[in-house]
């Protein structure tokens, strides 16, 4: 069996690790344009911070590739994919055939048109390990800089930024940073940290042209029509899936690859994972991209059982976030923001001033989503709830508390969780209720 | 795999399964030294949650998952499977994001705040079984076969 997996990322770790362990023998070859090793792509900020070296961007020992007899090809594009004679073709002209294809090419960064943008030098991007170094390269001369956009990456490549002593605004469109994960009061309070520390937030504005003489910036001009001088943009407005290369083949996209239940394309044998999907939502089935890190594993790792023959469906992405400025911890996941809050019973906790905050986010008496900030431990409890679609009734009133645990639930789950099958004798060994 | 269960109805809510954990994973190995004396006292590894006063009781730790969230969620590689089915943090590659902590369904991975490094119980590799299970005076851990659940 011939594995190709375009994609050289976490989405493709989930699948090396789930083919490896089905099939030992088949041929993997992985083929990324980037020229490292797989890599914490998350991490990209703290290189430029400098809170890490380059050793700690490595996500796995390089043994990895050869652990898993994996044909490794970097720097290396792929062009397109010819489904009827089963090949991909790489920019360098060679064509790899393949009897089962995994495309896990992830996101590119989305660049809008912005008059006056064309012809100057530093604007950058910043979603690869290459970004990063780059920017970091141009540090010493960077005496301000704008990051378009307050998602996550904006923020991240502010904090980077920030932590390198450079002057950074961020200009945001929405009326709050982290629109998409978070509510009012946790973009609220995530903004006040920043601001506490030297990064300016701007909402509900955005930059409708960049100054400047020749490939030089001199600043920014936005809708409001204030002005900010600086030197440096960089455009985080969001990704976007990475799928211009399949373009004139048979496989649909749509806003992202579209995949069934076992990652499987509309094309037999092709397979995608990870950040370039349209998978399904956890709760609603729909179709969207989810650009998250663990969504990019679970999706790589069904794709991969699936290529090597056993059938492992997806539940469906569930959006999560974990990330922390300036010592503030948040953790986002599920329905945050119900468009419809009249479907849904939501209850909060705040102490805005010390920077606490909770919400969660019933329906029908099921959590569907919760937002913690500061106190965040043993979140992961919540997303199991979610997940396992538990009744909350007879514990709702206790899931603010700062202590919720296992006990608020019921004895049911806490056995079924963590208590031996049968009954433990004093020796430790497990005794059948009788009859067994 | 052996992994550590729970009796609950043996759970006295004593704690001495986090005391055995946090002289387990200090440097001098010893209690006493391990709570006075060093710098850099560990946190514990096993969570003892108590309702009502104590009155019921439950000491929850990490289950060695076949398929680990932490692990899928875990954005350095710091997490890692071993041959044995043992899911183990490595500290320095760790960058405190917490995103195992919101990934793992079991609540059982700690935050380290002061070194802003995550924890989670390693299975004790230098003993034959768990600190925790040993110093649970009423037997309500056990370390055996079983599945992760
Ligand atoms: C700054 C930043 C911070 C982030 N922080 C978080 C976070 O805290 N938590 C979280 O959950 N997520 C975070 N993310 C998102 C997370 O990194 C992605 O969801 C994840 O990397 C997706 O993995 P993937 O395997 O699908 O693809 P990617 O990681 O995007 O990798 C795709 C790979 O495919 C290669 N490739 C693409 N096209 C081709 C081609 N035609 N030929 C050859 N190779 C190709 C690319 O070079 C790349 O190596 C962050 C992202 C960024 C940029
Ligand atoms: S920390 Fe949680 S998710 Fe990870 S292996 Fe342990 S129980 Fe499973
Ligand atoms: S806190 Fe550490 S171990 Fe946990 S997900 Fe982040 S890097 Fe991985």
């Amino acid at each position: 069996m011939n594995y190709v997996i375009v994609g050289n990322s976490v989405a493709a770790v989930g699948a090396i690790r789930a083919i490896r362990e089905r099939d030992q023998q088949g041929n993997i070859t992985v083929i990324s344009r980037e020229r490292h090793n797989v890599y914490g792509r998350p991490l990209i900020s703290y290189l430029l911070g400098g809170l890490i070296n380059e050793k700690r961007m490595a996500y796995l020992p390089n043994e990895f590739y050869l652990q898993n007899r994996i044909n490794l090809l970097l720097e290396s594009e792929v062009v397109a994919v010819d489904t009827a004679a089963k090949k991909i073709k790489l920019a360098a002209g060679d064509a790899i055939p393949y009897d089962k294809l995994l495309l896990a090419t992830g996101g590119d960064p989305f660049i809008p048109p912005i008059e006056g943008m064309s012809d100057k030098d530093r604007i950058f991007t910043f979603t690869t390990w290459e970004d990063a170094a780059k920017l970091k390269g141009i540090a010493p001369d960077i005496s301000r800089a704008v990051v378009i956009g307050g998602g996550l990456i904006g923020l991240k490549a502010a904090e980077g930024l920030n932590l390198l002593d450079k002057p950074v605004s961020v200009v945001e469109l929405a009326d709050r940073v982290l629109s998409s994960a978070f509510d009012r009061p946790a973009g609220k309070i995530v903004a006040r940290k920043m601001k506490a520390n030297g990064i300016d937030v701007i909402t509900e504005d955005t930059i409708v042209r960049i100054e400047g003489d020749g490939a030089d910036i001199s600043g920014v001009t936005l809708k409001s029509g204030d002005f900010i001088p600086c030197d440096t943009v960089v455009v985080a407005i969001g990704v976007r899936p990475a799928a211009a290369f399949l373009k004139g083949s048979d496989i649909e996209v749509n806003r992202g690859i579209v995949v069934d239940a076992t990652m499987q394309t509309s094309k037999k044998d092709v397979y995608a994972a990870g950040d370039v999907t349209e998978a399904a939502d956890f709760f609603s089935g729909q179709k969207n991209p989810m650009p998250i890190w663990p969504d990019a594993y679970i999706q790589g790792d069904i794709a991969g059982a699936a290529m090597a023959g056993e059938k492992k469906e997806y539940v469906g992405g569930l959006a999560m976030n974990s990330i922390e400025f300036f010592k503030v911890s948040t953790i986002s996941m599920g329905v945050t923001n119900p468009k419809e809050p009249t479907e849904y019973e939501i209850h909060t906790y705040q102490d805005i001033q010390n920077y606490q905050y909770r919400k969660v986010v019933l329906q029908n008496n099921r959590l569907v989503g919760a937002v913690l900030v500061g106190n965040v431990d043993r979140a992961g409890i919540f997303s199991g709830l979610i997940r396992e679609k538990i009744d909350v009734t007879p514990f709702r009133e206790s899931l603010l508390t700062p202590d919720f645990g296992f006990l608020n639930l019921s004895r049911d789950i806490r056995d079924r969780l963590f208590a031996p099958q049968g009954k433990v004798t004093d020796n430790g060994h497990t005794e059948r209720a009788a009859g067994h | 795999m052996k992994r550590i269960y729970t009796i609950e109805d043996a759970c006295i809510g004593c704690h001495l399964c986090e005391v055995g954990c946090i002289t387990e994973h200090s440097l001098s190995k010893d209690p006493v030294k391990a709570f006075l004396h060093e710098p850099e006292r560990p946190i514990s590894r096993c969570t003892v949650e108590e309702l009502h006063g104590g009155i019921i009781s439950l000491s929850t730790t990490c289950r060695h998952c076949d398929e680990p969230d932490c692990l899928r969620a875990c954005i350095s590689g710091a997490i890692q499977k071993n041959a044995e089915g043992i899911v183990r943090i490595d500290t320095e590659q760790c960058v405190g994001c917490w995103s195992c902590v919101m990934a793992c369904p079991y609540g059982a991975i700690q935050r380290n705040l002061k070194k802003k490094k995550a924890n989670k119980c390693d299975l004790c590799p230098d003993r034959q079984s768990p600190a925790c299970v040993d110093a649970c005076p009423n037997r309500a851990l056990v370390y055996r076969e079983g599945s992760q659940k």
